[in-house]
């Protein structure tokens, strides 16, 4: 094993995914750090979220290799793929709420479902409780997910994500069909969730503004608000722990920071950085 | 692959059977009322179809043995297969189809449960217990629909009806009777899981996977009931 395998939380070797003969991911490699995070950028249909659901084993590759906190799982089974899933939390993109159960109940899933985190029961209710205090939900426990508007829908499920403190988390695109207030405080979430507990994290948005808010603000405990990074010296250059994938037809076109990003002039790539700047 | 996955299911842990008891209400308790409707009224129009027929060799008499072994053997498990195929196997690809576009199965798999263990074995279960004993309801209220009708329209005594429809059903009537429930019972709620599992395209492929499972699954009970019936009369076919 070499050390890149030890460090990497998510590492894809050569990773080529296709449904039905067409081919959706083509030769991708890429790794993400402990502690990084990827803004993951591309058009409709650019294969953005079937290399989430290839990370967390939900799709399988035809070829090339998927490395998850240290582990090969290429070629794992689904019953030993449920002990890794245990320790990634994900937010779907339609947030993927079990609508029979109410949200205390989806909020606890995670806890009473998987095997390896072995929550004692008495300890379920207060961890579901913190997890919708965490994203300001606390009066909802009672109620269905379809009694919820969509951001409320979208918290719940960011808190279904973060209950079991998973070292890593997958976002699907969290701010898509939101309003720009909406948008805001998901991404406050996200990136107080970052902040607070130092969780390796890949967003798949086709929101520039969103990689701008992760690579240049940071969460402020004090006022619950986000506030530039490199004010008052909490956590300098955290853009650097940031790096933004564009994706374009299944393949990865461009890897780096966003200075990097800023100076790029391919039309495609480029036309992510003027929506964001719109 | 589905059946074998949800078989090995059953004999292997996590079991859901809060899930199971609840499908249990909803196939089977909740099918009962149409069940015995439609068996009455097949019983009822059964008798008074044979009593016409038979009365032209002045056999009105053995309309009860006519009647139980028509219903026993072939329209009991069928009809009452077909209407639970019409009420669930759509149902249930309609639930797992709108969870299959939703993310919802995905979700299951990501946060620590095999959707075939948690959705389709408790259906597969659950249809294994009910659709057998509806079918015996259905045979009975059947039976007793055929028996007004003997009484009361074609003026043979009741007596007579029990006794002839009794004697008429001998162990392997009853065999073949309970066989094909349990038979179609796979067919009923796997074909809905099947179908549900593998719905694409928002609500419009949930509509689709509905109608398929629908059809699909009544296709394969009739199909199925030629072959189990060919099984059961192999002997009697050979030697004429």
């Amino acid at each position: 094993m070499s050390a890149g395998e030890v460090k990497s939380v998510v590492r894809f070797e050569h990773v080529s995914v296709s449904f039905d003969g067409t081919p959706v991911l083509k030769d991708l490699s890429f790794e993400v750090p402990e502690g990084e995070a990827r803004i993951i950028l591309g058009a409709a249909s650019s294969g953005k979220t079937v290399l989430l659901k290839t990370a967390i084993g939900l799709v399988r590759p035809d070829s090339g290799s998927v490395y998850l906190l240290g582990k090969d799982i290429t070629r794992m089974s689904e019953r030993e793929m449920f002990d890794v899933r245990s320790k990634i939390g994900m937010l779907f993109q339609e947030s993927a709420l079990f609508d029979s159960l109410t949200i205390e109940e989806n909020v606890a899933y995670p806890l009473l479902n998987h095997k390896a985190i072995q929550c004692p029961a008495e300890d379920v209710e207060r961890r579901v409780k913190e997890a919708l205090h965490f994203v300001e939900l606390d009066q909802t426990l009672a109620r269905f997910p379809s009694e919820l508007s969509g951001g409320m829908r979208r918290r719940a499920a960011i808190a279904r994500a973060v209950v079991t403190g998973p070292p890593l988390l997958l976002y699907d695109s969290p701010t898509a069909g939101l309003d720009p207030i909406t948008a805001h405080t998901i991404m406050t979430l996200v990136i107080k969730e970052r902040d607070l507990t130092n969780t390796t994290t890949l967003i798949v948005t086709h929101r520039y503004q969103d990689g701008l808010l992760m690579a240049n603000f940071r969460y402020n405990p004090d006022n619950g608000q986000l506030v530039p990074a490199r004010e008052n010296g909490h956590r300098p250059q955290p853009q650097l722990r940031t790096r933004f994938i564009v994706m374009r037809e299944g393949q990865l076109v461009f890897e780096g920071t966003e200075a990097e990003l800023e100076a790029v002039q391919d039309p495609y790539i480029s036309k992510f950085r003027k929506q964001g700047g719109g | 692959m589905l059946t074998g996955a949800a078989l090995r299911n059953v004999f292997r842990g996590p079991h859901y059977s809060d899930d199971i008891i609840l499908q249990m209400d909803s196939i089977g308790v909740g099918s009962l009322l149409i069940v015995v409707l439609v068996g009455l009224f097949t019983g009822a129009t059964m008798t008074m179809q044979l009593a016409r027929a038979l009365a032209q060799w002045g056999q009105q008499g053995q309309v009860g043995t006519a009647v139980a072994i028509t219903l026993v053997r072939e329209l009991g498990p069928a009809l009452t297969a077909l209407l639970v195929a019409g009420r669930n196997s759509s149902g249930i690809a309609s639930e797992l189809g709108s969870m299959k576009v939703t993310e919802q199965i995905d979700a299951m798999r990501a946060l620590g449960t095999d959707p075939i263990q948690k959705l389709v074995t408790p259906r597969l279960i659950a249809t294994c217990v009910t659709l057998p004993l509806l079918t015996i309801i259905a045979d009975f209220v059947g039976l007793f629909g055929g028996y007004v009708i003997a009484a009361n329209l074609v003026g043979v005594p009741g007596t007579v009806y029990w006794r002839t429809a009794w004697r008429a059903l001998v162990w392997i009537d009853v065999a073949q009777g309970l066989l094909k429930p349990f038979v179609f019972a796979f067919v009923v709620a796997l074909v809905g899981c099947y179908y549900g599992l593998r719905a694409t395209g928002g609500t419009q492929g949930v509509g689709r996977a509905t109608t398929q499972a629908v059809v699909m699954a009544s296709v394969l009970i009739f199909v199925l009931t030629v072959f189990i019936t060919r099984i059961f009369t192999s002997n009697l076919i050979s030697s004429s």
